[in-house]
């Protein structure tokens, strides 16, 4: 009798929640799949693990993970995670979530977090539009793309996530695309063990939506794009890391920023035990 | 108990204050918030007060972070707090809704003051008694205390807790301008003559098997880094707390999340009456309108008008068994309120005798001469 096999990994995953709901060519399966290694490489407890995101796509990431998982209101993560963290700083707090929630209608609380120092790994999955709501544009859509909402080109500048996320203190700023697995996998595991506030950039397709929109007919068109125009510069001038699409600047990667400075959790302790010796 | 909670004695203490003691009273150890005048007292007296209990204190970037951090606040086993006023509560709407249907305890003190939009900060209103109820969208109940005194302030923010706890709800304690800004007696009575409910968490391994149960109105919650591994969602979920398009699912679970507050309706509801024996007008009254009625009363009495009060001291859920009984004897209802008519639409539901409003603009406490000059003219 063949007794049915479980992928080591199994343990990781809600393996009766699959099929996902992700179209055909997304990174985001990309993106679980270096969560789950990366969790699987680490010595924190799983138990430890909380996934927490907003709403859209990338969000609905943390139903598929085996940890504590908190699918909360669209842009609201940060706050809510911040919450989960100051009660209880043994949780690993990561926040997986898309770049319309976290820097549209949540930018709010990015730039709070960071410049806070707070303890959590934000990795925002950035496909430069709305996906699940059917490809809008947003503060990431590279200026002149076309989406649903930009029929005649995108005039906005766009927001360029590792540079604003570096200037406001931010201890760990990564960037990577989906085709860079084993770099993001080991970018998480490096995040999960910094103090302070970690920002992880990971660009991804969006075949239906911006893909169809800009020229990129299928998941692997875009990952090609990635392939040829990607270049790691761990000391890259981040005011030079925008990203267009017009293939004539380089699609900048790496770890830009890996710093020490006094995180949240830290200082906050220290605040407590202080207002608690006073006579 | 901690020995840097507020000592048992008499004081003189404002509104604002005496909610921030009464909070840690109740253990609360976690409160977000912003500021906004005329709660910001709240939130400058925990600041100081909360880390000298081993709480954490947080100011947040806006109200919507306020409310969705106590939401997280209290999934990793705080518990937790923010207060407001009309715009904060506002911004706040959309994450009381996710703390209803996710049934994590919270508590949330409004202080209303005069409206729409900026109004009147620093000036009395009583317009966010709707809002309380229905601001958050889709289908749920509302919980909301309406203290109007400093030391019901003291004792309904305790209260809150223990219903928030007791139900796995939001609760509101819904006050204004005048009672957090008021300075007036208070007596802390010794600490064992709270009652003071703490939090059912469901150890691990979990005997219950699923996050949820639509079944029964009280589930021991489950918190983060326990060991269940369970995911806590604001889509419609089912049981498992896993997303559902399911019209059937959203029955299930709506329904659980209304009749938990419905069935308890009668253990939940509270209020005063004053003078009502013998009434044959009676006026429904909430918060400081209540005090400027009691004067009223007084004067309509002297005058030959049998007049007397009830006040609800839960708007939500209204009195309406009180309000129905009483209205087999009396011939009339006014409603006094700092706002053009809010809680007097939800009154009229459980009456079939006529009910008069009575406006006041938001601005100042109400003038009971004016109370008396609209029942003479209407009762007699």
């Amino acid at each position: 009798m063949i007794e049915e096999a479980i992928h080591p990994k199994d343990i990781y995953l809600r393996s009766d929640r699959f099929p996902h709901i992700w179209c055909p060519g997304c990174g985001l399966g990309i993106v679980l799949k270096s969560y789950v290694d990366a969790i699987s490489k680490l010595d924190i407890p799983l138990d430890h693990h909380v996934l927490v995101s907003g709403i859209g796509c990338t969000a609905r990431l943390p139903g598929y993970a085996n940890v504590d998982s908190y699918h909360t209101t669209h842009g609201r993560a940060i706050p809510f995670a911040t919450g989960l963290k100051i009660v209880n700083p043994e949780l690993q707090v990561t926040v997986i979530s898309g770049d319309g929630d976290l820097f549209n209608i949540g930018g709010n609380h990015i730039i709070h977090a960071a410049r806070r120092n707070m303890d959590i790994l934000v990795v925002c999955v950035n496909n430069f539009n709305y996906g699940m709501t059917g490809g809008q544009h947003g503060a990431t859509t590279p200026e002149g793309a076309r989406t649903s909402t930009t029929p005649y080109g995108n005039i906005e500048h766009s927001f360029n996530l590792p540079y604003i996320m570096a200037s406001l203190g931010a201890s760990y700023v990564a960037r990577w695309t989906s085709l860079h697995v084993r770099q993001l996998t080991k970018s998480i595991m490096k995040a999960m063990k910094m103090k302070g506030f970690s920002f992880i950039e990971v660009i991804s397709p969006c075949p239906p939506n911006f893909g169809k929109y800009n020229k990129f007919n299928d998941g692997l068109s875009q990952m090609e794009f990635f392939y040829e125009n990607s270049v790691l510069d761990n000391n890259a001038d981040l005011s030079e890391a925008y990203i267009d699409f017009s293939g004539k600047r380089p699609l900048i990667v790496g770890e830009f920023v890996q710093r020490i400075r006094p995180s949240y959790i830290e200082l906050e302790r220290d605040l407590i035990k202080r207002a608690m010796e006073e006579p | 108990m901690n020995k840097k909670l507020i000592k048992p004695g008499n004081y003189f203490m404002n509104g604002n204050f005496a909610c921030a003691e009464a909070a840690l009273i109740a253990g609360m150890n976690f409160y977000a918030g912003y500021p906004i005048t005329p709660s910001s007292e709240i939130m400058e007296r925990l600041s100081y007060r909360l880390p000298q209990v081993g709480g954490h204190f947080i100011e947040m970037e806006d109200e919507i972070a306020s409310m969705a951090a106590i939401v997280g606040a209290s999934n990793a086993g705080a518990k937790a707090m923010t207060a407001t006023s009309g715009p904060g509560f506002s911004l706040m709407q959309e994450n009381i809704g996710l703390a209803v249907i996710t049934e994590t305890p919270v508590v949330i003190v409004d202080e209303m003051r005069g409206g729409p939009s900026t109004g009147l900060p620093t000036r009395v209103g009583q317009g966010d008694v709707m809002q309380a109820m229905w601001g958050t969208h889709g289908d749920h109940e509302a919980i909301a205390y309406a203290p109007s005194s400093v030391q019901e302030m003291f004792d309904l923010t305790i209260k809150a807790f223990n219903t928030a706890e007791k139900y796995r709800n939001p609760v509101i304690v819904l006050t204004d301008q005048v009672i957090g800004h008021m300075s007036e007696r208070l007596l802390v009575k010794n600490y064992e003559e709270y009652e003071v409910i703490e939090r059912e968490i469901r150890k691990f391994p979990d005997p219950i098997g699923k996050v949820h149960d639509f079944s029964i109105d009280y589930v021991p919650m489950v918190i983060a880094g326990k060991g269940f591994h369970y995911n806590i969602d604001s889509l419609t979920h089912d049981e498992m707390g896993y997303p559902s398009n399911d019209p059937k699912i959203e029955e299930m679970m709506v329904r659980h999340l209304v009749e938990k507050i419905r069935k308890n309706e009668d253990n939940i509801v509270e209020y005063k009456e004053y003078l009502t024996d013998d009434a044959e007008v009676l006026i429904i009254a909430y918060g400081i309108t209540a005090r400027s009625s009691i004067e009223a009363i007084r004067k309509l009495r002297e005058k030959g008008i049998r007049a007397g009060m009830l006040r609800p001291i839960t708007l939500w859920p209204i009195p309406k068994r009180k309000i129905e009984r009483l209205s087999e004897k009396i011939h009339i209802i006014f409603v006094p309120e700092i706002n053009f008519g809010q809680y007097s639409h939800a009154i009229r539901e459980h009456t079939k005798v006529p009910v008069k409003e009575i406006h006041f603009p938001p601005g100042a406490v109400p003038d009971p001469k004016i109370i008396i000059r609209n029942i003479e003219g209407d009762a007699t």
